[in-house]
């Protein structure tokens, strides 16, 4: 994990190796669930599908599948780096932030998985839009916190 | 049918991997990526460049593949109308994910990491998603 932990002269804190390789762990599954099942590797979209709130094509089995795998998958890589364990934000704005994703992602069609990641990279119109479109509001909305010295994260 | 499930299994699994390895299941690193006009982490962008060049490897052998390796044919999305539902709804998911630094991916990865937190933004979140259902009726 030491390369991974390389850093980027001017950011002290930022892991760009690590990231990469995360992107690609990222890339390699949503090509696996394009070219493997012929689907969009879209985590809004499955798990709508798998709690039965979005139709779709997908069997909802399937998509407890995807959704079960997250997890896994985090809690592996968690116990082979050893990290220490992040900070979350407190019950109030998570129950505010998580009402707000869930809305704008079901309006939006999709979330950075299915937009940012799968509708980029195949340069479809509505994902950039969406993209550049959450991306935005996501800068200004971190932005208009620390203005009004809102601290969330424990 | 167990070839559908055990795709979608290995596929969330590195998923999860990659989203718990690039940081985004650390809410203070998705934020410091937000936080582009303060102490900005770059990091995310590494993540979403990796992804998105694996990614658009993979466009490129789809179109040349008449169907997928263990399916009966792609399920892709062929819109291409920007609605105000596509723009605004995704307006609102940047601001959702915004305050407490989390995406659907990483909220249900985070389950793993974080139980008590990750389970609050994913009910949260879902009664968002029923929210928008029962409002439209069963669109």
């Amino acid at each position: 994990m030491s390369l991974l932990g390389t850093s980027l002269p001017g950011f002290p804190e930022a892991a760009p190796l690590a990231g990469l390789a995360g992107g690609v762990l990222i890339g390699l599954a949503a090509a696996l669930m394009l070219l493997g099942a012929g689907r969009i590797a879209g985590v809004s979209g499955i798990a709508a599908r798998a709690f039965s709130i979005g139709s779709g094509s997908m069997p909802r089995p399937a998509a407890w599948a995807f959704v079960i795998g997250l997890p896994l998958g985090a809690l592996a890589v968690m116990n082979l780096s050893g990290a220490a364990t992040p900070d979350f934000a407190g019950p109030v704005p998570l129950v505010i932030a998580g009402l707000i994703v869930g809305i704008g992602t079901r309006l939006g069609s999709g979330c950075t998985s299915g937009h940012g990641v799968c509708g980029m990279s195949r340069l479809s119109q509505r994902s950039l839009v969406a993209t550049a479109t959450f991306m935005a509001t996501g800068f200004a909305t971190v932005a208009a916190m620390n203005a009004l010295g809102l601290e969330v994260l424990g | 049918m167990m070839r559908d499930l055990l795709v979608s299994l290995v596929s969330g699994t590195i998923f999860g991997a990659g989203l718990a390895l690039g940081g985004m299941t650390d809410p203070a690193r998705v934020r410091g990526f937000l936080d582009i006009f303060g102490n900005w982490d770059p990091t995310l962008a590494f993540v979403m460049g990796g992804a998105v060049i694996v990614m658009a490897l993979a466009w490129a052998m789809q179109r040349r593949m008449l169907r997928p390796v263990f399916g009966e044919g792609f399920a892709l999305p062929d819109r291409s109308d920007i609605t105000l539902r596509l723009v605004g709804g995704s307006a609102l998911f940047g601001i959702g994910w915004g305050i407490a630094g989390l995406c659907p991916g990483p909220g249900f990865a985070a389950i793993a990491i974080a139980p008590p937190s990750a389970a609050i933004f994913v009910a949260a979140m879902l009664a968002g998603m029923l929210l928008v259902r029962l409002r439209e009726g069963k669109a």
